[in-house]
């Protein structure tokens, strides 16, 4: 079993800007350790010898017409962002430089 | 603080200097690289406000999805053959992951360990003659971020700043990212051949169509990796990325300023940090970014929201046989066609007008008369306005302009004159001529009687004609030239200032 904890899932939520109650915190603890564990079991399967698999479906070149479609009005855009100047997003003073 | 620098003759005299270049070009199709938001690189949406080009996947929104825009893979693999590469018969995009606010997905969609094209190499060719290969590691397709604003702070930098504004329009605008091998050899050339490469990399995009290629706007932006090793070492230095310079000039000083700081700090026994650096236009410095490890963790992995892509060779096929001409040899063979100097074609390839000028010779104009208009009058417009000289006038109209004179129906004057309107938008050559009464005075009676007036109105000068000194005709030509309000034919009037002043 693996070893994530509560504070981890703490700061986990506070990263993703999520809020979770006590409970929440407490089931999720006991998920995501499942979940860690269950990639720990197929990565002892997957050798050197097996590629990663990134597409199960045998598909390729699903390509789009360079055909304009529809955008968003601001209204839309601003309608989930905690924070606007109505024509841009205003985001915290960023510290470290651009990737 | 000012960085020390050495002097550049000696920093070449104790160091090799190895360069290696990363491109970012922006592809001008209608929509982006994964959706069918429009595309700020394309003329059509230039200028749009903040915010308004932008689709669910443009800000990452739950349950977006991606999909491939097909043509800008068509221009991706038209861009790796025309840099020499080989295209990949299948390759995966891969999600770069890192938390920023440009990338609101919180990973850019890239390509890792199997890019589009690779292996290619691009002809350089120095003002010198001196012929550079420089070798392509490889030119893989990805999405451009947004745009910050950083507000607060005195400076409108990163360091101060209370808070960022984003503006999302650019945000998943298609790139490919032109990578180079190491680039040994250049020596005292390395500034130069920085430049170079740059501007041929923007000589192939636009023979290709596939991107308008502006530094200034961000269609082409260059990362150049400098370092320096002592002379006869075979261990490679320590290297920085000066990022993001936004003209050929200053691609050229960066590099050139790169060599000279890392040599003064090497020859005191120092250290180079390997780190990013930016450029600054104003001090022609670099100053220091972030630190920079090659194991830069992204955590890259396949992105499971896009299938492969797999191009078939009869694709392949086809868009190499639609390739144009390679650059270099594009520009010996105008040079020839055109009968021009070294030094006129110089002047033509340095004002960024060989475009322009080959357009205006297909419009009609003989090639002399075309290279004139554009590296005299319109530079010279140009240069007052501080705008392109491509965007004042139309090849067609400048063709125009010259065959009105060479009918002689507009003298050098009024050509400059009606260039003039052309400019301010009045309409075409014989348009701004029409409505502006430009026009040569033919009729031959009207010319003869102000010849009459001005030698009459200016008998000492009649008197050096009849002595044999002909030059003293300017001043009779002159007259006249101002009697007909600049609108008659310079060299008919000294041929009848001649005739009569015999007479």
């Amino acid at each position: 079993m693996s070893e994530i904890t509560r504070e981890q899932v703490q700061h986990l939520a506070g990263l993703a800007r999520i809020a979770l109650t006590d409970d929440e915190v407490t089931s999720l603890t006991t998920e995501l350790s499942q979940i860690v564990d269950a990639i720990a079991t197929v990565r002892e399967v997957a050798g050197d010898d097996v590629p990663a698999t990134s597409h199960p479906v045998p598909m390729a070149n699903v390509l789009r017409a360079d055909e304009a479609g529809e955008t968003l009005t601001h209204a839309e855009a601003f309608a989930g962002a905690p924070s606007h100047d109505g024509e841009r997003f205003r985001v915290s003073a960023i510290l470290g430089e651009e990737q | 603080m000012k960085a020390k620098l050495m002097d550049f003759d000696k920093a070449l005299e104790l160091f090799e200097p190895v360069l290696g270049f990363e491109v970012h070009v922006e592809l001008g199709t209608s929509t982006k690289m994964f959706s069918a938001a429009p595309n700020p690189a394309h003329p059509e949406f230039h200028g749009a406000e903040p915010n308004t080009l932008i689709d669910p996947l443009s800000l990452g929104l739950p349950g977006s999805l991606p999909v491939t825009n097909e043509t800008a893979v068509r221009y991706s693999i038209s861009l790796g053959l025309a840099l020499g590469c080989q295209i990949a018969t299948s390759c995966r995009f891969a999600r770069k992951n890192y938390f920023y606010p440009d990338t609101p997905k919180n990973y850019q969609i890239s390509q890792y360990d199997e890019p589009i094209a690779f292996e290619g190499a691009v002809e350089i060719e120095l003002a010198s003659g001196r012929q550079v290969t420089v070798p392509i590691e490889r030119a893989h397709m990805e999405e451009d971020a947004g745009k910050l604003t950083h507000v607060g702070g005195s400076t409108g930098r990163i360091q101060g700043a209370e808070y960022s504004l984003v503006d999302y329009n650019r945000a998943g605008v298609p790139l490919v990212e032109i990578v180079t091998h190491m680039i040994f050899g250049a020596e005292h050339d390395a500034p130069e051949l920085a430049r170079a490469y740059v501007g041929a990399i923007r000589d192939i995009v636009l023979s290709l169509g596939i991107s308008e290629a502006r530094m200034e706007r961000g269609n082409l932006r260059c990362d150049a990796n400098v370092s320096l090793r002592p002379r006869g070492s075979q261990q490679l230095g320590t290297r920085t990325e000066t990022k993001n310079v936004n003209s050929m000039r200053s691609v050229e000083r960066a590099v050139r300023y790169e060599i000279q700081r890392q040599a003064a700090i090497l020859a005191d026994g120092g250290t180079i940090t390997q780190e990013t650096r930016h450029w600054h236009e104003d001090t022609g410095e670099t100053s220091p970014g972030r630190p920079k490890s090659d194991a830069d963790d992204y955590r890259y992995f396949p992105e499971p929201d896009l299938l492969p892509v797999e191009p078939s060779r009869e694709l392949v096929e086809e868009l190499r046989a639609a390739l144009p001409e390679q650059p270099v040899a594009r520009k010996r063979r105008l040079k020839a066609e055109w009968g021009f100097s070294d030094l006129e074609f110089q002047d033509v390839v340095n004002g960024d007008m060989l475009h322009v000028v080959e357009a205006t010779v297909a419009a009609g104009a003989a090639p002399q008369s075309a290279r004139k208009w554009w590296t005299g009058e319109i530079a010279r417009v140009a240069n007052e306005r501080g705008v392109e000289a491509a965007s004042l006038v139309e090849p067609a109209h400048v063709a125009e302009l010259q065959r009105l004179i060479d009918e002689r129906t507009l003298s050098d004057r009024l050509a400059r004159q009606a260039l003039e309107g052309v400019m301010a938008g009045e309409g075409s050559p014989a348009e701004v001529a029409e409505a502006r009464g430009l026009k040569v005075v033919t009729d031959e009676s009207a010319l003869v009687a102000a010849v009459d007036e001005a030698l009459a109105a200016q008998p000492d000068v009649l008197a050096k004609i009849r002595d044999g000194k002909v030059q003293a005709a300017g001043a009779v030509i002159g007259a006249v030239m101002k009697a007909m309000r600049g609108q008659a034919d310079a060299a008919r009037v000294r041929e009848i200032v001649l005739e009569r002043a015999a007479g």
